[in-house]
């Protein structure tokens, strides 16, 4: 399988702190691939800089062979590489539907124009669509900010998906999500990313998402990748369950306990 | 739900209907209230202007520089280059700001808050002190606005009053009814979402600062229009029309008529016409008192304006 995305001695400092040292990752077309580490390791100083967001101090980002290095974060987008949020990044004051509409009048890849109205039949049946994909379609007409931590997730991840990108980064999908509803959301998203055969790399604190839904996880600490590879050999691997972890993991209680 | 509210609405035949009654009631109306709602109809298409940046969640605090900007406009292309149709001289004066806005929106789309509010301005007291300096302008007199003529046609006595008062409303009829699309189009939508959340938009593949961007020449070419009007109604300019006061009262009629509707911003220009009207002739020492009171009042118990009265009426009848 070929790369979709490539680091190559991506490194970014905040003055003396190292947030990212020479990493070098590679994400294969198709894979599902997690992010581990403690607060602080630099799991989310990557996706910020693959994204463009962030600049790297030094290093270089190909994205489907192509490098990103220097690119706004909405050509990137253009690209074909989304992202949904820690917090969920919504327009709060508009409904459901309006946030869909405007995240369907974006992928359609030309300026939104001041003399055609942005509600049309056509966008409302594609967001109906992508609503009834992710099971929202009950708060499409509510304001954001009165819906559900976990409806905001999903919507927050529908936008993201609108404009069928290649890749998809969910930093933390299930932060703020209760325990509860956090396989539910997974397996929402899972379904749907599959069907559309999109490449997803996500950041997540809980293992046992981890190891149920990805193929391959990278660990980090302090700037570095300390692990990368199938959950069953990084989860078992002695210095990630300490720096990572914080404690012992039975690895198999907990790859069991997710299949 | 606004938004579908908004384009089911009957807001476009209310427009047409309000207009037809203006412009009929022009030769039954007084001349001094004609004269007054002209002014107060060139007001609202500058708060126009204001209100479209205020949804986008940035306030001008200069909008008054474009408005001097269409003034001045229509008074040098009458005096220097000899231009007499009214409709030629409000394309001119729109034309000027709308390239003039093509320059400053580049440098202030880069800026949000109270430093965007501080650089409007500051662009219009730039203006302002150039005026001032400009003894072959007037200086701080201004010079006087020769009567325009229409598509050849030139009025004489009450006539020209009543003509510009009729091409005041025509303008801001079709300003509205384009303003009431423009707040349901793709453009207008998005900066609403630029407001609500910039970071966002970035990410789903849009430039919010070019958004922004076409959001300020078009409020600069509104309130170029108001401007020109202005100029043609009152037959004088002068570099006050860039002072901040000025800029100061398009917001002031922005938060009276509240930014929920196109509507606002005229019945907001309306009601702070008779209102200075009445205070200075009242009180004329305190007048700016009796607006501060009533700026006062209305940040407490009408944050969004006059216009939300109209929308709590709605929403009882819809209730009962």
């Amino acid at each position: 399988m070929s790369s979709i995305l490539e680091t190559r001695g991506l490194t970014r400092t905040f003055g003396a702190v190292v947030a990212a040292k020479e990493l070098n990752v590679n994400i294969l077309k198709g894979e599902v691939v997690g992010v581990i580490g403690s607060n602080g390791a630099g799991k989310t100083t990557f996706i910020n800089m693959v994204t463009g967001y962030l600049p790297p101090s030094s290093g270089d980002i190909l994205f489907d062979g192509k490098s990103v290095l220097g690119r706004k974060s909405r050509d990137i987008t253009r690209m074909g590489m989304a992202r949904s949020f820690q917090v969920a990044q919504l327009f709060p004051k508009l409904t459901v539907m309006e946030n869909a509409l405007v995240a369907l009048v974006a992928a359609e890849g030309t300026q939104p124009s001041f003399l055609r109205r942005l509600d049309t039949p056509k966008r409302r049946d594609r967001a109906d669509a992508i609503f009834a994909e992710f099971g929202v379609s009950r708060y499409r007409d509510a304001l954001v900010s009165t819906v559900p931590q976990g409806v905001r997730k999903l919507v927050d991840i529908a936008m993201a998906l609108v404009s069928r990108p290649r890749m998809l980064l969910l930093d933390e999908p299930t932060s703020g999500v209760s325990s509860e509803e956090k396989f539910a959301l997974m397996d929402t998203v899972m379904a749907v990313v599959r069907q559309h055969g999109v490449t997803v790399l996500f950041v997540e604190h809980d293992m046992e998402i981890v190891a149920r839904y990805v193929s391959r996880i990278m660990a980090f600490y302090s700037g570095e990748i300390i692990a990368d590879g199938p959950p069953r050999s990084v989860l078992g691997n002695a210095k990630v369950q300490e720096f990572v972890v914080g404690h012992h993991l039975n690895v198999n209680a907990v790859l069991g306990a997710t299949l | 739900m606004l938004f579908a509210k908004l384009s089911a609405s009957a807001t476009t035949p209310a427009l047409l209907l309000m207009a037809a009654i203006f412009a009929a009631s022009a030769w039954v109306m007084p001349a001094w209230l004609a004269f007054l709602l002209t002014l107060a109809f060139s007001k609202a298409l500058v708060v126009l202007g204001v209100v479209i940046q205020m949804r986008a969640g940035l306030v001008s605090f200069g909008q008054a520089l474009f408005y001097c900007v269409g003034g001045y406009g229509v008074g040098l292309a009458s005096q220097y280059l000899g231009v007499s149709d009214a409709f030629a001289l409000l394309a001119l004066g729109t034309l000027a700001a709308i390239v003039l806005a093509l320059i400053c929106g580049w440098l202030l789309t880069r800026y949000r808050d109270i430093f965007y509010a501080m650089l409007t301005l500051a662009l219009s007291m730039i203006l302002y002190g150039i005026l001032v300096k400009s003894s072959a302008l007037g200086s701080t007199d201004g010079f006087n606005v020769s009567p325009p003529s229409f598509l050849g046609w030139v009025p004489e006595g009450d006539a020209i009053k009543r003509t510009l008062y009729l091409l005041t409303v025509g303008v801001s009829a079709i300003v509205a009814l384009g303003f009431h699309s423009f707040m349901v189009s793709g453009l207008g939508r998005v900066t609403e979402a630029v407001r609500e959340n910039e970071i966002r938009v970035e990410y789903l593949g849009l430039s919010p600062q070019r958004m922004l961007f076409a959001n300020y020449v078009l409020a600069a070419g509104l309130s170029a229009l108001g401007g020109g009007l202005t100029a043609m109604a009152s037959g004088h300019i002068d570099p006050d029309m860039a002072f901040w006061t000025t800029s100061g009262e398009f917001v002031f009629i922005a938060i009276l008529g509240g930014t929920g509707h196109v509507a606002a911003p005229f019945i907001g220009a309306i009601v702070f016409s008779v209102i200075r009207t009445f205070a200075i002739q009242e009180a004329p020492n305190t007048w700016q008192m009796t607006l501060g009171v009533i700026l006062l009042a209305l940040v407490l118990f009408l944050p969004k304006g006059l216009w939300s009265l109209v929308e709590r009426s709605k929403k009882r009848e819809a209730s009962a």
